[in-house]
């Protein structure tokens, strides 16, 4: 190994602009004669518009114009869609409504845009946007998913009958009904997976411009997909033809799924930006990130586990209502369904499972992928069950999953996916070393000793990842292939430009796909760039999410390198004066096998491009190739977490005391990248566990709208944590990346509440376990029990 | 509008503002200094932090006229142009304390301050109690915690001069 290939923990080449402050974000972009964009919202969940009175905002001081829903749909500018469809189990599709970028008639939620103001400052136009009146008609509203298709709750949308956009299934329900019957013992629990707010950082921003010289559009945004953007608001919007629409996506921070969609907001900037003539920019403060950026989870779930005598999974069932928002975010259909059931099966070979998944609208904000998306939903509903089962059982946890793991692969889960490959119980032997499970009781008798309820929990999660193979997800639905683009560039002088279709925002590509290019081409990292988020330099991609740059986006570099490779290996064999199938290419050096007669990466490159030694007739010059990688198959990162907590009864505070990761992620580029990846998604499945929750009351107000409310994980509520990997080679892509994004973030909520529940005795308390919802756990089970 | 002179990174500066204009605004919009970020409007994230006459202040939290005579010192001018990165600075590189680099100029600010305050051998509670008013959501702080506790250590001796500079 290298000091700076794979497997090397490289410092980050990304680094020396950030702590120096001199980032690129988007927010930090101005273009000459910019203007400003300030939104009015909803501040009802449910109203119609009646009319809207915005002369005295014309009027006012700097303003440049006022537009609404009525001037959006006069200009036909398109609404904005889901791209994946699902289908009912009644072979229905779903019910999408309308989504226009301002409210045309009647506003859905709180934070709904029901107009926007362009005005030459900010302060201009937020003081213009006090002028505007609205006459709205309140509407009764509805926020709670469990109740949005009861007789005689408040309709939102006309095109779906009792605010259901779909009802999906997955499995075989009769083979489940049998398996339940034969079973010895059935664990039955009531979930909640709590709504949340990603809250990246860095809040949404738009800057648009337009050039009425050439019909060209220009969006700078905060996505992690600015291809998809710019196809979503070519094709479906109809904004511009694509070619005439550049989206550039600079330093992003932070995304977790948030920044995926399309979003009013950039709509409405490019729209106004071609009305007025100049540039747009809106930037979202926190405020309006709560009421606007897609919110995540919020599922309301039965699930039942059966057993047979000796504790093996005969069948598992679940029923879950999804609440997906007022509207249809652009892939929120699939996270409950296709993100969700298909990975019911955990690490366990349970032979039989079914899945119903009901969505709903209400009137909130939209609900779509938050990171892990459905698989943290689908771990805490198959790791809650089993802990529970071992409990009601009185078998171990640990012995348990070991019992019921997936020992052989490829294994066939009932619920779609084929596990390639893995090792679980390599991870959890692993795991109870590191933890010191042995000692556990003597660590919970000393606790009890200080007056601590002292608890231990596991999660055995499993993910799929590397997002995906283009045939399958569009035989599910899926509106798009999802491939990854390289370019591998090589310059006359030897150095080389990656331009990749993923996207970073914090996930450091540009040093870990540096090293991939570094250790195959023999060249220094210093003399590699990688180049992404310019749909003008990148020629198309899908961006990042799913936690597939690495397992998808690497993929598809490697792909471009076996191509440059070849190529430069028949310049080689023109300037050695040699048979191309006798050139061998290491360590940065082309030689003739047999020979002293070598090549260095650079002299190489230079003659590609003066092409002195060659016809152009038999090769062309230059060197630069580029490659579309599309996944064989899914890929499955596993692995095994355990939470340990010290709970003072007396407050209901929750102290996390220990933390051991042990994943699987296959090969890894940069283990110090993917240590800080784990460490960041094990916060925030633990910030969903203990603190975080998007609250509404029942007016359909946004309870929890500033991080005054709604609480985000401090520095102070971890442990130091300890992580460490196993590794079994993913079988389907070259360097054998499973992914490793979302892996914290699914593996966290059941560990922590595995642990609390283990600690206080009693299953009944739901996320997040705050200090008030574990006090009041605790006296609930105090009392006596009904007979 | 009304005028306002103060030094930041050492230069003095001087403007006519909208008396509304926050410090971090006057910081981005009228001086470009964009390393010094917005996360949030309650002032809870800490994005914003910067220095004002050697002290760490939320800089959303500030007016500008306020500040009339003050010395400002933001990110970029932590470490000298074109020499050495400050310990603190460095440690985050190293410690890889850092991911979508969102927070970071606000946790590097907030970082030497609590070495100031708090002496350069900083242990885990400690850090972690003084991040309170600090807001990641990319690294789970547990890096973040070790580039503090190591740019305290190597803060120690270096740190008079950088302090000078204020």
């Amino acid at each position: 190994m290298s000091t700076t290939g794979i497997g090397a923990s490289v410092r980050r080449t990304e680094d020396q602009r950030f702590i120096t402050g001199k980032g690129h974000y988007t927010d930090d972009i101005d273009r000459p004669g910019q203007t400003y964009a300030y939104f009015l919202r909803s501040p009802h969940a449910h109203a119609k518009i009646r009319s809207i009175d915005s002369k005295a905002a014309a009027a006012a001081p700097g303003v440049v114009a006022v537009l609404t829903g009525t001037e959006l749909a006069a200009d036909k500018i398109g609404n904005l869609i889901c791209g994946w469809m699902i289908h009912s189990k009644d072979g229905s599709p779903m019910k999408m409504s309308a989504h226009p970028a301002l409210a045309n008639g009647k506003a859905n939620h709180v934070g709904d845009a029901v107009a926007v103001v362009i005005a030459a400052t900010l302060a201009q136009a937020r003081d213009a946007a006090e002028k505007i009146k609205v006459d709205y008609e309140v509407l009764p509203a509805i926020a709670d998913p469990a109740a949005a298709q009861k007789p005689g709750a408040p309709q939102i949308h006309d095109v779906a009958p009792n605010n259901t956009i779909y009802q999906w299934h997955l499995g075989d329900p009769k083979a489940v009904e049998t398996a339940f019957k034969s079973a010895k013992h059935v664990t039955k629990l009531d979930i909640v997976n709590n709504r949340l707010a990603p809250s990246a950082m860095e809040p949404r921003v738009a800057i648009a411009e337009y050039d009425s010289g050439t019909g060209h559009l220009t969006l700078w945004n905060t996505s992690q997909n600015p291809h998809v953007a710019r196809l979503v608001i070519a094709a479906f919007v109809g904004m511009a033809p694509e070619h005439k629409l550049r989206v550039i996506a600079p330093d992003v921070g932070g995304g977790f799924g948030s920044k995926i969609f399309i979003y009013p907001e950039e709509v409405v900037a490019l729209w106004a930006s071609r009305r007025v003539g100049r540039p747009v920019k809106w930037t979202s403060d926190r405020s309006e990130a709560f009421l606007t950026d897609a919110h995540g989870r919020d599922h309301v779930t039965h699930a039942e586990m059966a057993f047979d005598g000796d504790g093996k999974i005969l069948a598992l069932r679940a029923k879950t209502i999804a609440n997906l928002g007022a509207y249809m975010s652009t892939f929120s259909s699939s996270v409950p369904t296709y993100l969700y059931a298909t990975l019911l099966s955990g690490q366990y070979g349970t032979p039989q499972i079914y899945c119903e998944v009901d969505a709903v609208y209400t009137n909130t904000v939209p609900v779509d992928a938050y990171r892990g998306a459905g698989r943290p939903e689908a771990t805490f509903v198959v790791e809650r069950l089993i802990e529970v089962g071992a409990r009601e059982m009185k078998m171990d946890p640990a012995e348990l999953r070991r019992k019921n793991f997936v020992k052989t692969f490829p294994h066939q889960t009932p619920v779609i996916m084929t596990y390639d490959s893995g090792d679980y119980d390599a991870s959890l032997k692993k795991a109870l070393e590191m933890s010191d499970y042995k000692g556990f009781d003597k660590r919970k008798r000393e606790a009890a000793k200080h007056g601590k309820l002292r608890g231990i929990g596991f999660s055995n999660y499993i993910e799929a990842c590397g997002i995906a193979p283009s045939q399958a997800v569009g035989s599910l639905g899926c509106g798009v292939g999802l491939w990854e683009s390289a370019e591998v560039r090589v310059n006359p002088t030897g150095s080389v430009e990656v331009l990749t279709g993923t996207h970073a925002h914090g996930q450091g590509h540009e040093t870990t796909f540096a090293q991939v290019v570094s250790e195959r081409l023999g060249i220094a990292i210093d003399t590699i760039s990688i180049v992404h988020g310019d749909t003008d330099k990148v020629q198309f991609g899908m961006g990042t999410y799913g936690s597939r740059s690495g397992a998808v986006g690497i993929s598809a570099i490697v792909k471009a390198l076996d191509k440059v490779e070849a190529k430069a290996k028949k310049v080689a064999a023109y300037m050695l004066e040699a048979a191309e199938g006798d050139i061998e290419f290491k360590d940065g050096k082309f030689s003739v096998a047999g020979t002293d007669k070598s090549a260095a990466w650079g002299e190489v490159a230079l003659n590609a491009y003066i092409a002195h030694k060659f016809a152009g007739a038999d090769l062309e010059p230059g060197l630069k190739e580029g490659a579309f990688y599309d996944p064989t198959n899914f890929t499955f990162p596993a692995g095994c977490h355990i939470c340990e907590v010290e709970v003072d009864a007396e407050t209901g505070t929750t102290e996390i005391v220990a933390w051991t990761a042990v994943d699987d992620f296959g090969i890894v580029v940069n283990p110090m990248i993917v240590e800080g990846q784990v460490h960041g998604g094990i916060a925030q499945g633990v910030g969903q566990a203990l603190c975080e929750g998007v609250v509404y009351d029942k007016a359909g107000q946004l309870v929890t709208g500033s991080y005054m409310d709604y609480s985000m994980p401090r520095a102070d509520i971890f442990p130091s944590l300890k992580v460490s990997t196993t590794v079994t080679r993913c079988p389907s892509n070259p360097l054998g990346i499973r992914g490793c994004g979302e892996a914290g973030a699914i593996a966290a909520p059941a560990a922590v509440m595995n642990a609390i529940t283990n600690a206080i005795g009693t299953e009944n308390i739901a996320m997040p376990a705050t200090p008030a919802a574990v006090w009041a756990a605790i006296q609930a089970n105090k009392l006596p029990k009904a007979a | 509008m009304a005028a306002v002179s103060m030094t930041v990174n050492g230069k003095p500066v001087t403007a006519d503002v909208d008396p509304r204009t926050l410090l971090v605004q006057y910081l981005r919009e009228n001086l470009r200094l964009t390393g010094t970020h917005v996360g949030c409007d309650t002032s809870q994230c800490g994005a914003c932090v910067v220095h004002v006459n050697g002290k760490a202040i939320k800089s959303c939290t500030v007016l500008a006229l306020q500040l009339e005579g003050a010395n400002v010192l933001t990110i970029e001018g932590l470490a000298p142009a074109d020499g050495p990165l400050h310990p603190m600075q460095e440690a985050f590189r190293e410690n890889h304390g850092l991911q979508c680099g969102y927070c970071t100029p606000g946790m590097i600010m907030t970082a030497v301050d609590m070495v100031r305050r708090k002496g350069n051998d900083l242990d885990d509670h400690t850090i972690r109690e003084e991040l309170e008013g600090n807001i990641c959501r990319c690294t789970g702080y547990h890096n973040i915690v070790k580039a503090i506790a190591a740019g305290g250590k190597a803060m120690r001796g270096s740190d008079a001069a950088s302090k000078a500079a204020e």
